[in-house]
């Protein structure tokens, strides 16, 4: 076989297993080592919902793509040039995501008569069966040489077991160039003081991956990725989740107050929690409540006293903070409420990326209840849509909705740090003292927010509640006091158009078709919109961050195009949203509820299709 | 600073029914304030009244000091996270039967079992007031209310068992019309770091009259209540003749000087011992035993705020990262050049 080293912008690898063989720290590595390296990355966890599923079946795979490169990295990529399967039951449910040019390395000691059956196939041809006997499949005895590796380590067999994600992170080190110090130095950090006896073996099986796909010149195409064309600067690795945290975090130290999460551990959110729990030492306050509800109720409290105060959450729990996001919203208190979407309805797919709670957050609620809505458009970008949604409650007193997704908060990419310097001081409407009795829903005329009166400041003392009140804060059933009331709550949220930036173009400002989006499917969208550019069409995209209230120039911007397609992972609530606001654009749709996130060539596809 | 009840008053107009056992309550409340104050060095605008939803939710309304009127049953979390963020404030919280022990059972027991320091006022009228005469958590089995037409059928609780079974650190109960006894409680509470539980019997006139009136009528109060103080002899009786005595396992009331019984027989309430063996039984006292009233239990433990609050200032000072820019920088980086 001749060896070939393809000089490539891209590369999509997939890691795959069971749900115990540390599939995902496989794949964590090898983006490590690669943005370490200088390459653009972005990263996708597949995972089931149960921690250990049935052994070697199917619903037990666990997955993690690593789509890395030189340029044009914004996705975890569609489908992949390498496969790695470490069972049948990984090939199984993987080998549609392989390019017809794909490399596929399986472990062969797995595919036994056993593990086959297992998996569900009908003959002892697997490959034959799913139609992948053409691609480039390497047969690896991964667990056998492994064994062999360490056989004279001294570590017992289920030890010894447990490192042949090692080897086969070594064998795709060596298929992309990649040094191995870096993980190297990982394993020291993680086993040298607990499991010292560990840090060896795995270096060892490791190298000896490494050496092994070196040997076999089975592989007949090694990469070289060059390193990507990234503005200087520092840069780290990050994922949704704590870019979530840790945007929260900075808000609160720009406004100069404590932050306190009230929380309930649910999936695929909790790292949120976590996240801020190991940061006490920022002033940070978290608990882990009793439940859904009492997460809320705890953190408007602490709104009430003064703090940054935020709950997190994804959609049942977001269902089940409905009344109190009305208290919330009644009291005027600053709130961050951070929904990381999953598939639903009821408990769904809960490890599962969707867009479907954006109805819930804009309507899920008894009474007149409008609510700002915030979305994060990729896993770094949580850090400033967390900033922002943080900003607009503490300065406009009032509940914000973060809606990330499941996709964006497992999901990482290089990020260059930014200098909290760069970020805008954030200013609550604080006050300490005030002429004569403290009139709480006295309003600012121009942004109809309301003054901030915490306890422990004499003379402020007053009383705030879920019963209707006048603006002096007396409780009122008047039947025009209430209309006014009702009013002024929806003139305040309306009013935050005025504080957001304006709907961004990617592309030309006119054309034959603006494909619209939100939230976590920006990646895919723009990577669709460049391919359309660059076939000539006259595509554009106009993606948003902000959903409660539109940005101001939303209509202008729809009004540059023959043909709006809106693009989301839900059956149409944007699309219906938008109708509902702005009637005047006819909409298409674009939708996809499979708990899956968007393929970049299904939106060049349905784009072709009304172009 | 030295206040009077007055200070407490709001200019609102109190709305209870006449007669609700609600109102005197709020005085008892209002009366014990400037004493709490006095002994804490508290200005009034340390002081926090949260509510839920009910009767008795409309507390903070009447009460001139910062105030908090919730969602029904989820006083207790947001009292909870006020005092997390805030542990230099005195929070009071109101709330019902139902309220806190049927919609917010659950916030209810989790703040006794972490010991947040609160002091939590239950108004148990055994029925649903606002709503108009629906049976509650704590309603006798067999009563006949607007939802029971044929009787309840299904056991109460009793709120202190809860506060015992949630490994509660401070429970009193008083009776709504005697306001002194009520002033004394809510001192020891606002004394008490933890979460104190106050439970008032109060009498709704409207939709369950007289539900504590086999205990609370004057005539029979002295022979049917005993007001327990800490140290001191489990006497009562309109002649204070009787007491509670240990025998056999259970309590007993006796009277001093009849069937050999003298007054060394007689148990002296020690509120502060840890094991609640005699406290449970004290809260179960009924029928032939006298109800009791005042501290039945008030027990030192760490609280949550407080704990939280060290833990924040540990870590703190142990930390390497205290800023956003230093966490952002903090773990594995690299430089593009």
């Amino acid at each position: 076989m001749n060896h070939k080293v393809i000089d490539t912008k891209d590369v999509v690898i997939r890691f795959c297993g069971d749900s115990g063989d540390g599939m995902q720290l496989t794949g964590t590595l090898f983006a490590d080592a690669s943005a370490l390296y200088g390459n653009e990355i972005s990263t996708f966890p597949d995972y089931p919902a149960e921690i250990r599923a049935p052994q070697g079946t199917v619903s037990g795979v666990s997955g993690f793509q690593v789509h890395f490169g030189s340029e044009g990295v914004n996705t975890p990529g569609d489908f992949c040039d390498v496969l790695v399967a470490m069972n049948p039951a990984a090939l199984k449910a993987n080998a549609k995501w392989a390019k017809p040019t794909a490399t596929i390395i399986v472990d062969v000691d797995s595919f036994n008569e056993a593990g086959l059956k297992k998996a569900g196939f009908a003959t002892d041809d697997p490959a034959t069966e799913l139609h992948i006997e053409d691609r480039n499949i390497i047969w690896a005895p991964i667990t056998s040489l492994t064994k062999e590796s360490l056989a004279d380590s001294g570590l017992d067999v289920k030890s010894i077991l447990r490192s042949k994600n090692m080897f086969t992170l070594g064998m795709c080190f060596y298929m992309f160039n990649r040094p191995l110090d870096y993980t190297y130095a990982y394993l020291e950090k993680k086993f040298g003081k607990k499991k010292p006896q560990l840090v060896e073996p795995n270096k060892k099986v490791l190298f000896d991956g490494y050496n092994y796909a070196a040997n076999i010149q089975a592989i007949a195409n090694t990469y070289t990725v060059a390193s990507a064309d990234l503005p200087k600067g520092t840069y780290r690795n990050i994922n949704g989740n704590q870019a979530t945290a840790w945007g929260l975090i900075a808000a609160a130290e720009k406004a100069g107050l404590p932050l306190f999460c009230g929380s309930y551990p649910i999936t695929p959110a909790t790292a949120i929690l976590e996240e801020l729990a190991l940061h006490k030492n920022l002033n940070v306050k978290t608990m882990q409540a009793e439940d859904e509800i009492a997460g809320i109720c705890t953190a408007i409290g602490a709104a009430y006293g003064g703090s940054l105060a935020v709950t997190t959450t994804s959609g049942p729990g977001l269902s089940l903070k409905s009344e109190a996001m009305g208290l919330a919203m009644i009291t005027e208190l600053p709130l961050v409420i951070v929904d990381v979407q999953r598939s639903g309805p009821s408990t769904g797919i809960p490890t599962k990326t969707e867009q479907t709670d954006l109805a819930q957050a804009l309507y899920g609620r008894n009474g007149e209840c409008p609510i700002c809505i915030v979305a994060a458009h990729s896993p770094s970008n949580c850090f400033d849509a967390a900033f922002n949604a943080a900003k607009l409650a503490l300065e406009h007193m009032m509940p914000v909705i973060l809606l990330t997704e499941g996709f964006l908060g497992n999901g990482s990419e290089p990020w260059r740090i930014p200098s909290m310097k760069d970020y805008p001081a954030i200013k609550p409407p604080i006050i300490d003292s005030c002429e004569g009795a403290f009139k709480p829903f006295e309003r600012d005329p121009k942004t109809f927010v309301r003054s901030w009166a915490i306890p422990g400041k004499a003379g402020l003392e007053h009383r705030v509640g879920g019963l209707e009140k006048n603006p002096a804060g007396t409780i009122s059933s008047d039947p025009e006091n209430h209309a006014y009331m009702v009013a002024q709550r929806a003139a305040k949220v309306a009013a935050v158009a005025d504080s957001i930036p304006e709907l961004k173009v990617e592309g030309a400002p006119s054309g034959d078709l603006l494909l619209v989006g939100w939230g976590g499917t920006f990646g895919h969208l723009y990577t669709a919109a460049k391919q359309l550019q660059a076939q000539g069409k006259k595509v554009s995209l106009a993606h948003f961050d902000y959903i409660n209230p539109l940005p101001k120039n939303t209509a202008e911007v729809f009004a540059g195009f023959r043909q709006i397609m809106v693009c989301e992972l839900n059956s149409g609530q944007f699309a219906d949203y938008l109708r509902a606001r702005l009637p005047q654009f006819e909409y298409k749709q674009y939708n996809k509820v499979q708990g899956q996130p968007f393929i970049v060539k299904e939106i060049v596809d349905a784009a072709g299709e009304i172009l | 600073m030295k206040y009077t009840a007055q200070d407490f008053k709001s200019n609102q107009e109190v709305r209870w029914c006449p007669g609700c056992g609600d109102h005197a309550v709020l005085a008892a409340l209002q009366r014990a304030l400037p004493a709490v104050s006095e002994a804490l060095d508290l200005a009034k605008e340390k002081f926090v009244v949260v509510s839920g939803i009910g009767c008795s939710s409309r507390l903070p309304y009447y009460m001139d000091t910062f105030g908090f009127h919730g969602i029904h049953g989820r006083a207790t979390a947001l009292s909870t996270g006020l005092k997390v963020a805030r542990p230099e404030l005195s929070v009071w919280q109101a709330c019902g039967d139902g309220d806190a022990l049927a919609i917010g059972g659950n916030h209810f027991i989790h703040a006794i079992r972490r010991n947040v320091d609160l002091n939590i006022i239950l108004f148990n009228n055994q029925i649903y007031g606002l709503t108009k005469g629906q049976y509650s958590p704590t309603s006798k089995f067999g009563a006949i209310t607007k939802t029971s037409p044929y009787g309840t059928v299904e056991n109460p609780f009793t709120p202190g068992q809860l506060v015992i079974g949630a490994r509660g650190t401070f429970f009193a109960r008083g009776l709504d019309v005697d306001i002194k006894t009520n002033q004394e409680i809510f001192l020891a509470a606002a004394l008490h770091k933890g979460a104190s539980v106050c439970e008032m019997l109060v009498n709704c006139m409207i939709f369950n009259d007289g539900a504590h009136a086999a205990i609370s009528a004057k005539e029979v109060r002295a022979d049917k209540t005993i007001t327990l103080r800490h140290g001191e002899k489990m006497i009562f009786g309109a002649n204070n003749d009787k007491g509670i005595v240990l025998e056999n396992g259970v309590l007993k009331a006796v009277t001093i000087g009849q069937d050999g019984y003298t007054l060394d027989d007689v148990l002296v309430h020690d509120a502060h011992r840890r094991d609640s063996f005699i406290h449970s039984m004290l809260i179960d006292m009924k029928d032939d035993l006298p109800v009791a009233l005042g501290v039945i239990r008030d027990v030192e433990d760490t609280t949550y705020d407080a704990n939280v609050q060290k833990q924040l200032e540990e870590v703190s000072a142990a930390a390497k990262v205290h800023s956003v820019d230093e966490l952002l920088h903090s773990g594995s980086t690299w430089e593009v050049k």
